[in-house]
């Protein structure tokens, strides 16, 4: 089973403004880019061409992980306001 | 409530922050409980297991009404190594009392919250807070979406990331090493599966914890447990073993789910969820300051587990009664400052929380120094004497006993062991 079908099994309520961000240039001198495989939801994906993060943020868990693991202390992360994100049944 | 003021309120409505709120609201005091979920637990996951004795502290006799899954009456364990496995079961069916049950969190904590309610508290699901509100360096109440709230203390019930703890700087940059990532998923199967597989009466409930095999060599532990028709399984991995070894937590959850000794529990079940938490596993030396003016910390968000003994939610709670009554006290001396509320920590100080906390305070980083013993070794060692001494392969004994002491000798298991010896006794024996 790939994440895109563990993902697929979650109900989650998506708010059109994302609640994580990065900068970019940042990112680009990071050497490490632990958020792309350490989040649990794969949110992260950087693109090598663009030099951009792009971030699925309508697939978090919220757990908090990619903010504690970014070396360089580059994300920016709250959780989602009240009504939205990801809604657990049997947590 | 009166102009949006009351005495006490609790941000989080999880066990700490509804074991608080209960505890307030049975004392006669007013008190608001805000949880940023739609309903308390949408947002949570764990292991499995809640614990009986310090939950019923709480509410008593709760397995009568309350909506638990299974009572846990075999404790397994099993050693993998990448295609072996031993198995251990320590089974205690007795009626007599109740140890732990499995619950899912979603039901749970909204029973629990239910109960807050009916106890008087006021309950606010669906309200983010947004900030704390500060006055004279002081806090005051809190800046929800929709309109602020004011109380005499603030408990800050607000989980491992708490936002709020860092506000205050009560809390520190959460650190790599101080936390785990557990994911795990819910498989659903028939309650006659389940019983079979896992060797249950009805209701009786298996709690299970995994070394070794897809996850050996790095401090991660897996669990499953048994629900009324699902099985959880997932595991627990410090975020810089995940950084070390450069892994994607989700594809070793699929490793364990293939491993012979985890795959035949749930064959032909069917994913029904997905799910991720961290869990502050720092131990003793990552607790926070946990008091000050007119606002406490409690569960998760004061890093109170104990990670050797897989305990978090029961301390959760015993953290939010001790700062109801602290809360208590204050509000009858009508006195919110730090130095009143720092009885707070001395009933910690006096408590579980801190003595079990204390007492593992360099466990961990002695189990990473020998993490190999503890996930390869032993496991490969303990499979390897099944293997002697139950294969009938038309070898004389003799020389199969001489081969395999010859390789205990060679993997030097008895010099590896002798440090874990001397570590339980420190533990015995240091005050």
């Amino acid at each position: 089973m790939n994440i895109n079908e563990k993902l697929s099994l979650l109900k989650y309520n998506k708010g059109n403004e994302s609640h994580l961000s990065v900068d970019d240039d940042v990112c680009m001198r990071c050497n490490e880019k632990y958020c792309t495989y350490i989040c649990p939801a794969d949110v992260y994906e950087w693109n090598d061409k663009k030099c951009t993060m792009t971030i699925r943020y309508e697939n978090c868990l919220e757990c908090g992980a990619c903010k504690i693991a970014c070396e360089k202390n580059n994300i920016s992360w709250c959780y989602p306001n009240a009504g939205f994100g990801v809604k657990f049944k049997n947590g | 409530m009166e102009n949006n003021k009351v005495e006490v309120i609790v941000i989080g409505a999880g066990p700490a922050g509804v074991s608080s709120a209960i505890t307030l609201a049975k004392a006669g005091k007013e008190v608001l409980l805000v949880e940023r979920g739609d309903n308390a637990g949408d947002k949570n996951m764990f292991g499995g297991c809640i614990y009986a004795k310090q939950t019923a502290d709480i509410f008593p006799r709760f397995w009568e009404n309350a909506p638990v899954e299974r009572n846990i009456t075999t404790q397994k364990i099993i050693m993998m190594t990448d295609s072996k496995s031993l198995e251990i079961d320590y089974n205690d069916p007795s009626k007599a009392s109740y140890k732990a049950f499995t619950v899912t969190r979603a039901k749970w904590d909204n029973w629990a919250a239910m109960q807050a309610k009916e106890a008087g508290a006021y309950y606010a699901p669906k309200t983010f807070v947004k900030e704390l509100i500060i006055e004279n360096g002081k806090v005051v109440g809190i800046r929800t979406e929709l309109e602020d709230f004011y109380a005499d203390i603030v408990i800050i019930a607000d989980g491992v990331n708490s936002v709020f703890a860092k506000q205050l700087g009560l809390r520190k940059e959460i650190k790599d090493e101080d936390v785990t990532l557990n994911v795990k998923e819910v498989i659903k199967l028939s309650k006659d599966i389940i019983e079979n597989r896992f060797n249950l009466d009805e209701n009786e409930g298996c709690g299970c914890k995994f070394i070794g095999g897809p996850i050996k060599d790095m401090l991660a532990l897996g669990f499953m447990f048994t629900n009324k028709d699902t099985v959880t399984i997932g595991f627990g991995i410090g975020l810089d073993e995940l950084k070390k070894h450069n892994l994607k937590p989700y594809e070793l959850l699929e490793e364990i789910k293939e491993h012979s000794a985890i795959a035949k529990y749930i064959k032909g079940g069917e994913s029904i969820e997905y799910s991720a938490h961290l869990i502050p596993e720092g131990g003793f030396n990552s607790m926070p300051k946990i008091y000050d003016n007119r606002v406490m910390l409690v569960g998760d968000a004061a890093m109170m587990v104990n990670n050797i003994h897989m305990e978090g939610t029961n301390l959760a709670m015993l953290s939010g009664k001790l700062a109801a009554e602290t809360a208590i006290f204050a509000l009858e001396k009508g006195d919110f400052s730090a130095s009143t509320l720092s009885l707070y920590y001395k009933k910690i100080k006096e408590s579980i929380i801190y003595k079990d906390l204390k007492t593992h305070a360099n466990t961990i980083p002695f189990m990473k120094k020998h993490i190999k013993t503890i996930t390869s070794l032993y496991p490969e060692l303990a499979c390897e004497f099944f293997d002697m001494f139950t294969n009938a392969d038309g070898i004389a004994k003799r020389s199969k006993y001489r081969k395999f002491v010859s390789t205990l000798l060679k993997s030097g298991v008895i010099i590896k062991s002798l440090p874990f010896a001397l570590f339980a006794l420190e533990k015995c024996i240091k005050k």
